[in-house]
């Protein structure tokens, strides 16, 4: 495949592996976050750890919209199918998201709620077009690069005066999360976080300036990516000579998508529909402020939590689940007593383990050989 | 079988409604109008309860298999519901190492089913038993109340004669054995995926359903016959699944490599843009076989000498491994799990 294949190509990653080897310095260690999902999956995929010289560590993030999503979202959405009796629809990762009571979307399908997967935002409101005798929410989640879509899908659902259509909003901020890590670890924390691999699809949308904070307060190189192996790898590079220089700058290894300013003609649209929420739960991180967006008064109509008046109510997460000091680069998948025991992918306990993209999923699904034999 | 029709079938605009399995003359009208007319034999001509076989020949082994089928949407491209039916019972039967012999078809029909899209689904099964020389010699047929079916769901069971001295299974993989595929991977499971319409992509990608057991006598035909350890149709979960489960039946542990695996480009681009990975897409006319290493040659030669299996690879070994893992050297030098699948194959968000 042109356009792909050359970034995935093995003589290339070997020489910016040798590249990597003689730029990190042995007698110390290097830890990156990177923050995407699409990045941990890239690593785990292409067992890119293999690569890397011993003393370069990657912790996995938490961009991934479905592992962020707090149980009392899903809760939400569940109440609405099974007594509000609406039509929502959902992204197919969602479906198997643990909710409260033993519950998830797939359950309550089987109790005979109308939850349906939809590939898109636009599918959402083509099917609430096509069956205008069911109530239809989309129950909307994902960073930057999703929102404009379910914003698109909002501005036509109010040109359109589609009353059996609304959206349930669960869309949330990049940069706030980033900001929550560094804020959040105790000072004790090991490892301390060296830098990040800054998102390939969402700095399309938002660019990369917001980032530059974390380079200029938080003195932490950031190295915008795209979400090819090889992209990785020369990210990893670019951080490690970062490090090493110690400079602390926001650099852009994916300039054949992202600029400094991002998609002004998608902020402007993102602006129009939704406003800052002024705080929102996490999963994993807990409440943050200023972390995720609602719908803007204006299309109140089309607000499902105005429309059905929802309440939300935090639920805390299982006991025994570290996906929080995981999320932080505290801990590694492994360190959790449940993983690989009470927690797999098909039985997940945390929000790690629900998508291939979250850092519990990724190291069960590719990493586990690499785990010592349980005695 | 034998009731006279006492009205014409209409297989232009007609419907298939309650009477069609009430038994009575409806339902014999259906039976010799078109399943007795389209799937014609001996057998089926007797209109028996059940088929009279000859026993197979001495010291072979009878092996018998059955499939059910339930697909969205009926037709897709390069096949349907009703020769995927044939194929899959006929597949199952020669991944065992045996040589097909008969078929059995049992139909359940969805109150207001297209006679049309019936008849075209019949006659692709009757088209498919005769290219595999495989006769369906009994079956059946029901009808349900609109909206307890999808349409209809078709199964099939098939009965075969296994030569002596054949004994593919699961069990068979050893340390150290070579692990073929047929050809490219994933076929079957995006042509599928592109033809329910969702996902906005339009492809010229068939799918890959056909009859192996040819390309099975081939190899057979090849090497010794013990030496063929192992053969599977990587069909739902795809080849890791399949390969996953028979690294558990054989209780040992495989090593593949990414870049030996054959996959069309068309399918490779569609599942980047969607974030599917092929590996786990099904399959409908691909075998995987596990040879000796010193037969690898041999078997791939034949293989790739059959018109199913011009693009037959091998694409890793079978290891020593305590927990059974299957493990994949990826393009860039670094290694993974292939893991079983999880819950479905789903696109990526973001």
């Amino acid at each position: 495949m042109k356009y792909v294949d050359e970034f995935r190509d093995g003589e290339l990653a070997q020489s910016i592996a040798a590249a990597l080897r003689r730029a990190a310095d042995s007698a110390r260690h290097y830890a990156f976050m990177e923050f995407c999902g699409g990045h941990t999956h890239a690593i785990s995929r292409y067992g890119i750890a293999d690569l890397l010289p011993p003393t370069v560590r990657m912790i996995h993030g938490p961009g991934c919209p479905v592992c962020v999503l707090p149980i009392g979202r899903i809760d939400l959405a569940i109440r609405l199918a099974l007594e509000h009796k609406v039509t929502v629809l959902s992204y197919g990762d969602c479906l198997r998201v643990p909710a409260s009571g033993g519950q998830s979307m797939q359950k309550a399908r089987a109790q005979g709620a109308d939850i349906r997967m939809v590939y898109s935002a636009a599918d959402a409101l083509a099917l609430a077009q096509r069956e205008p005798q069911h109530e239809v929410v989309f129950f909307a989640i994902g960073f930057e690069t999703t929102t404009p879509p379910t914003a698109v899908v909002l501005s036509a659902a109010r040109q359109l005066k589609l009353d059996n259509f609304s959206v349930l909003c669960n869309h949330v901020l990049t940069p706030a999360a980033m900001q929550a890590i560094l804020d959040g670890s105790p000072a004790t924390a090991t490892p301390r976080l060296d830098g990040f691999i800054g998102p390939a699809h969402v700095s399309t949308i938002i660019g990369s300036r917001p980032y530059e904070r974390f380079a200029h307060h938080y003195g932490k190189p950031v190295v915008i990516a795209g979400f090819e192996p090889l992209d990785v790898m020369q990210a990893i590079l670019m951080l490690v000579r970062q490090v090493n220089d110690g400079r602390a700058e926001v650099e852009n290894e994916f300039t054949r998508a992202v600029s400094a300013t991002g998609n002004l003609k998608a902020q402007r649209l993102v602006d129009s529909v939704f406003e800052l929420r002024p705080g929102f739960e996490w999963r994993g991180l807990g409440a943050i402020p200023d972390s995720a967006l609602a719908i803007r008064a204006d299309f109140a109509p089309w607000d499902a939590e105005r429309k059905y008046a929802l309440h939300y109510m935090a639920v805390p997460d299982h006991k025994g689940c570290a996906c929080g000091a995981i999320l932080r680069g505290e801990q590694a998948p492994t360190d959790c007593k449940l993983f690989a025991t009470a927690c797999t992918p098909h039985t997940p306990v945390g929000s790690c383990m629900v998508s291939s993209e979250g850092a519990c999923a990724a190291h069960y699904n590719y990493g586990r050989f690499r785990d010592a034999v349980p005695a | 079988m034998k009731a006279a029709p006492y009205r014409p079938l209409d297989l232009t605009h007609g419907r298939i409604d309650l009477t069609h399995g009430a038994g009575g003359r409806a339902s014999a009208q259906l039976i010799t109008g078109l399943f007795a007319a389209a799937f014609k034999n001996d057998y089926l001509d007797q209109g028996d309860d059940g088929a009279v076989l000859p026993a197979p020949a001495p010291g072979e082994a009878l092996v018998f298999a059955t499939d059910a089928h339930v697909v969205a949407p009926l037709f897709f491209p390069g096949g349907d519901i009703g020769s995927l039916a044939v194929h899959g019972t006929l597949n199952d039967l020669a991944m065992m190492g045996a040589r097909p012999l008969y078929l059995s078809a049992s139909f359940i029909l969805e109150e207001g089913l297209a006679l049309a899209d019936l008849a075209r689904i019949v006659a692709s099964m009757a088209t498919a038993s005769r290219a595999a020389g495989v006769p369906i010699v009994t079956g059946d047929t029901k009808v349900v109340e609109q909206g307890k079916g999808d349409g209809l769901f078709i199964s099939t069971a098939g009965l075969g004669a296994r030569p002596v001295g054949r004994s593919p299974s699961g069990r068979g993989a050893q340390a150290g054995d070579a692990i073929l595929v047929s050809g490219a991977l994933g076929d079957h499971g995006l042509a599928l995926l592109t033809a329910r319409g969702e996902l906005g992509l339009a492809s010229t990608l068939t799918s890959d359903s056909v009859a192996l057991h040819g390309l099975v006598e081939a190899l057979f035909n090849a090497i010794p016959a013990a030496a063929v350890h192992v053969l599977r149709d990587p069909t739902r979960g795809g080849l890791a699944t399949t390969l996953n489960e028979i690294a558990h039946q054989s209780g040992v542990g495989m090593q593949l490599i990414e870049t030996a695996i054959p996959v069309n480009p068309q399918v490779a681009a569609a599942c980047e843009l969607l974030g599917l990975d092929p590996l786990y897409l099904a399959n409908e006319g691909k075998l995987i076989a596990i040879v000796p290493a010193a037969q690898a040659a041999a078997a791939l030669a034949a293989l790739r000498a059959h018109p199913l299996g011009q693009r037959a690879a091998q694409i890793g070994a079978v290891t020593t491994d305590p927990r059974h893992f299957v493990q994949l050297r990826t393009p860039l030098g670094g290694q993974r799990l292939l893991d079983w699948l999880n819950g479905d194959p789903l696109p990526r968000i973001c």
